[in-house]
């Protein structure tokens, strides 16, 4: 997932080199290619039909094609708060994702000479467990008998019966914590490849040690920021686990309303309506943000 | 002064620290978790220690059953996935050929697409095609998703070979294929090896997609997601300790003998 920022362009003599037989790079293309076509591309194109569909049909009886597209605006009228709050959750999530782990990246790349790769292994030390386990840990920790709540109760953040579990405070809480990793890789590939001497050129043109991280650090460090937060977001909006082990109804995200939609309420028209706003949500921004950020490197 | 200074110099290893210790939390009570004795099903706060879980890892009827499930999705999905991504990425990086463009787009969309959408898309394609939703739609679902960062985890290794390796062989009157095997294959293998085992923890760790495609197949994930609304068997706990553990002592045994190595 780090590299995916950082995959250098390809040099043409290495692309000649082998390029003498013009029929072998399909056939290594073939099968992967023919796998993602049917199982990713036929069905994202399959769900674009279902969500134009006739909302009256039943799986039993089957669905008319009757290019539905009240199906968006019933979709969005019924369910705009849980769209807003998955983009809200998934927005705080990111960003203290970045305020988290732009230290710990740094800190990898930069300052931990001997301990680096013991650092990168604890990194990716929680993908180890489960991450549904690792989630339930959470209730433990949050729980109202616990000591996090205690402690906050004692010092007046927390009413005496006030608690974190069962709120957007444990759900954002939880996304930061799932998706945190997916921060720190990429943010540490490029600051890995930050040019110590670069800073102490700016140290020798008094810069302080702010500007030269403003001026310096920070923008050679955009590529992995942008992959990052990418990496970070787009799993983050979509994600219903922790809303559905952390919070309440309250609480719910897209994400719980297509699962349900899909495998509760059986409304296929619906829930393909919603997974496409969804999708169609996370490209525009992660377009737009990418032109923004300035940097084409990401993909 | 004196811990000012230090405090100015280290501050930033000090912020990291704090941020690992913030990742390693609930891992320490995962831990601490299976040596718990719960005073109720629905209770998720320590009791009282106990040794039982650890000696009876399999009390809980299905739960190892899913985990052997686990296993076997994993392990499928894996090979395929490992097979399929690294032939991709082979074409990729040394090929140039019309279609470029498309093929990295269809390579890139999966990373980038919420796991809702493409769990649930794929169960209506199989709703559609009267597929039956079992094991095999799981392995199926695994692999599609699992490719994609395969191929970027070769792609990464493979580019940053540097080719004048694989020249000199070939001045060496070795053929393609000998070059292929004694030169190219081993220095791209740890590469091939590190997406495997993405692929694998991918695998074993998904539940969104695998919810969608599963049926009546039950995952270790989706037996958690399951016990966790009638209350959870503390044996989650020493699975997901086991695992860790176990991960653990490969990623160091492979870093050790790399350092044998070098």
């Amino acid at each position: 997932m780090s590299v995916l920022a950082h995959l250098p362009a390809e040099t043409p003599a290495q692309q000649t080199r082998r390029g003498h037989s013009r029929l072998l790079p399909y056939l290594l293309l073939l099968p992967g290619g023919l796998w993602l076509t049917v199982f990713f591309a036929v069905p994202a194109v399959q769900l674009a039909a279902t969500s134009l569909y006739d909302p009256s049909g039943s799986l039993q009886e089957g669905y008319a094609m009757t290019w539905e597209f009240g199906n968006y605006a019933d979709a969005l009228s019924a369910y705009w708060p849980h769209f807003v709050r998955s983009l809200v959750y998934a927005g705080i999530a990111t960003l203290l994702c970045l305020l988290l782990g732009y230290p710990l990246a740094y800190a990898i790349a930069q300052k931990a000479t001997r301990f680096k790769n013991l650092m990168l292994v604890c990194v990716i030390a929680p993908f180890f467990t489960s991450f549904l386990v690792r989630t339930l840990a959470w209730k433990t920790i949050l729980s109202d008998n616990g000591f996090v709540v205690g402690l906050l109760r004692d010092v007046g953040i927390l009413g005496s019966d006030g608690r974190l579990l069962a709120t957007s405070v444990a759900v954002v809480l939880g996304l930061t914590y799932n998706f945190l990793p997916f921060m720190v890789l990429p943010l540490y590939a490029s600051l890995d490849r930050l040019d110590g001497r670069l800073l102490e050129a700016a140290n020798d043109l008094y810069a302080s040690p702010v500007r030269a991280f403003a001026k310096v650090t920070l923008p050679l460090s955009m590529p992995g920021v942008v992959a990052g937060t990418l990496l970070t977001f787009i799993p983050a909006a979509g994600d219903y686990i922790n809303a559905e082990l952390l919070g309440t109804p309250n609480q719910y995200m897209i994400g719980n309303v297509i699962d349900s939609a899909f495998l509760v309420r059986l409304d296929y028209p619906q829930a393909a309506a919603l997974s496409f706003i969804l999708m169609a949500i996370i490209l525009a921004m992660v377009f737009v943000y990418v032109r923004r950020a300035g940097t084409d490197e990401v993909l | 002064m004196k811990l000012g200074r230090w405090l100015s110099d280290h501050w930033v290893m000090g912020a990291g620290v704090l941020v690992l210790a913030y990742l390693f939390l609930p891992i320490a009570v995962v831990v601490g978790l299976s040596f718990n004795e719960p005073s109720s099903r629905l209770s998720y706060d320590f009791n009282e220690f106990t040794l039982d879980n650890w000696t009876n890892p399999c009390g809980p009827g299905d739960m190892c059953d899913a985990v052997v499930r686990s296993v076997q999705i994993g392990f499928l999905a894996t090979v395929v996935a490992t097979a399929l991504g690294t032939l991709m990425a082979f074409a990729l990086v040394r090929h140039r050929f019309r279609g470029r463009g498309a093929t990295n787009l269809l390579i890139f969309l999966p990373m980038a697409t919420p796991e809702v959408v493409m769990g649930s898309s794929l169960l209506a394609l199989f709703v559609a095609g009267g597929v039956p939703l079992g094991f095999w739609t799981v392995v199926i679902a695994h692999v599609m998703f699992c490719v994609s960062f395969v191929v970027v985890t070769v792609k990464a290794r493979l580019s940053g070979l540097d080719g004048r390796l694989e020249e000199a062989a070939m001045d060496l009157y070795a053929s393609e294929l000998q070059t292929f095997r004694k030169v190219t294959l081993p220095l791209v293998f740890p590469g091939i090896v590190a997406a495997a085992l993405l692929a694998f923890s991918l695998s074993f760790d998904d539940f969104i997609i695998t919810n969608f495609n599963s049926g009546t197949t039950v995952t270790f994930p989706m037996y958690v997601w399951g016990a966790a609304q009638r209350g959870i068997p503390p044996q989650v706990n020493v699975i997901g300790t086991a695992m860790f553990l176990i991960a653990l002592l490969l990623v160091l045994s492979t870093s050790v003998r790399r350092r044998r190595a070098a």
